[in-house]
């Protein structure tokens, strides 16, 4: 499977944040994306995902299997929000989006395991502090099986030992065959890992 | 889907919910017109279907604008959007409607026959009332899940939504008041409008959804 975008452009309100960027990622390639607040580091991630239009070029999957034809059904988007319920459980959240999403890969204790949560399923999201919101969030990563992650600022915070483990589980991603964009000024650490500088000259 | 039904049946009980809001303002609107109208008996039973019609769709319109703004608030509805290619966006909005109306505007039909004994209607009446709000207000929701989506991106969308909405209620209004005078007043007839009044929610089930979800899709910024 590959990720490729050509010479794509996008805009907010009429006005281009970014235009002709182009990459492509092949299994198990890394994309980290960076640049300055403003360079349009989140619209490009909603432009890739399909949440905002191309303003211009393309980006598409090629040689995607059956279950992910396209980017919208093989792709898992973190954004600036975790899409949790405040008024539901972690365990209650995460389970809704395993069953949503489908292609179910952990169980929920397991990925709650994973990100250092264990044990605190039963308490609601509301009572989290931010960094254990955030790591809750990525365990949603792991329920449900996706090859793509799109991730924005996928470690705002999050304390040092879970900026580490979190760097670990990209690069298990990426091992496994995955696919990552991430706007993130965290080292990956991985060999495949291409650069994407944005900023005003882009 | 069932579990996207869970989630937001659940959300509409727990704290934060408006599962009772939409009931205490039902009750509110309709406690208060005896005292307004007067102590008329047989007034208060001739009007009686008309107001708890009337006190059951501002009800209803109450609590639409919370219907997709809490999920763009968190960013569920950008994953929501995104599943599109598993579950047909139009099915999505639809499975909410469906847990919106059973959460938040059932407990107003189940509430309207003890609100009906205010009015002094009769026992038929309140029964027919009753029935005619069971098969007329999923209308009103799959209406004003359109508006829902409209005014999804804007702060203060409530009031909007409601005037987005009411005009488009109105046929809702008419063929369920006229069905509830029609099983109490002779002459009348009960089964047309009552039967109007299903098509229109068979029809809206299908618009407001297929509407809504164009909106939600082009909303997203």
């Amino acid at each position: 499977m590959r990720l490729i975008a050509e010479n794509l452009g996008g805009e907010r309100g009429g006005e281009t944040v970014f235009s002709g960027i182009g990459f492509a990622l092949e299994n198990g390639q890394a994309l980290v994306v960076t640049g300055p607040n403003g360079s349009g580091k989140s619209t490009l991630l909603r432009t890739i995902a399909g949440l905002l239009p191309r303003a211009e070029g393309d980006v598409r999957i090629e040689g995607g299997s059956e279950t992910f034809p396209t980017i919208a059904s093989a792709v898992h988007y973190l954004g600036h929000l975790n899409a949790m319920k405040t008024a539901l459980s972690v365990m209650e959240n995460l389970r809704f989006w395993r069953d949503f999403n489908g292609d179910g890969q952990l169980g929920v204790e397991e990925a709650l395991e994973t990100v250092g949560l264990g044990g605190i399923g039963y308490l609601p999201f509301g009572y989290l502090s931010t960094g254990q919101r955030r790591r809750a969030a990525i365990a949603k990563l792991l329920v449900s099986h996706r090859p793509l992650w799109l991730l924005d600022e996928p470690t705002a915070g999050l304390d040092k030992a879970s900026e580490e483990r979190f760097a670990g589980l990209m690069a298990r991603h990426c091992a496994e065959g995955g696919i990552v964009v991430a706007a993130t000024h965290l080292p990956l650490g991985l060999d495949g890992a291409q650069a994407l500088a944005m900023g005003e000259a882009a | 889907m069932w579990s996207l039904f869970l989630r937001d049946i659940r959300l509409s009980i727990r704290a934060g919910g408006g599962a009772l809001t939409g009931v205490i303002f039902f009750l509110a609107v309709i406690a208060t017109i005896p005292f307004g109208v007067g102590p008329d008996l047989k007034l208060l039973a001739r009007i009686g279907p008309a107001i708890l019609w009337i006190g059951a769709l501002l009800a209803c319109l109450l609590g639409l604008d919370r219907l997709f703004q809490a999920d763009r608030e968190d960013g569920s509805l950008d994953l929501l959007v995104l599943g599109n290619d598993r579950h047909m966006l139009a099915l999505t909005v639809l499975v909410k409607c469906l847990a919106h109306w059973a959460g938040s505007v059932l407990p107003l039909v189940v509430a309207a026959p003890l609100l009906g004994l205010f009015m002094n209607m009769e026992p038929l009446s309140i029964g027919a009332t009753a029935l005619t709000l069971l098969i007329g207000t999923p209308a009103i929701t799959f209406i004003g899940a359109a508006g829902a989506a409209v005014a999804v991106a804007l702060p203060r969308g409530g009031l909007l939504i409601s005037v987005l909405v009411l005009p488009l209620t109105i046929p809702v209004l008419i063929f369920g008041v006229s069905a509830s005078y029609g099983a109490v007043a002779d002459p009348d007839p009960f089964a047309q409008p009552f039967l109007i009044l299903a098509a229109l929610t068979l029809f809206l089930a299908v618009l407001g959804p297929v509407a809504a979800a164009l909106a939600l899709r082009h909303g997203t910024d």
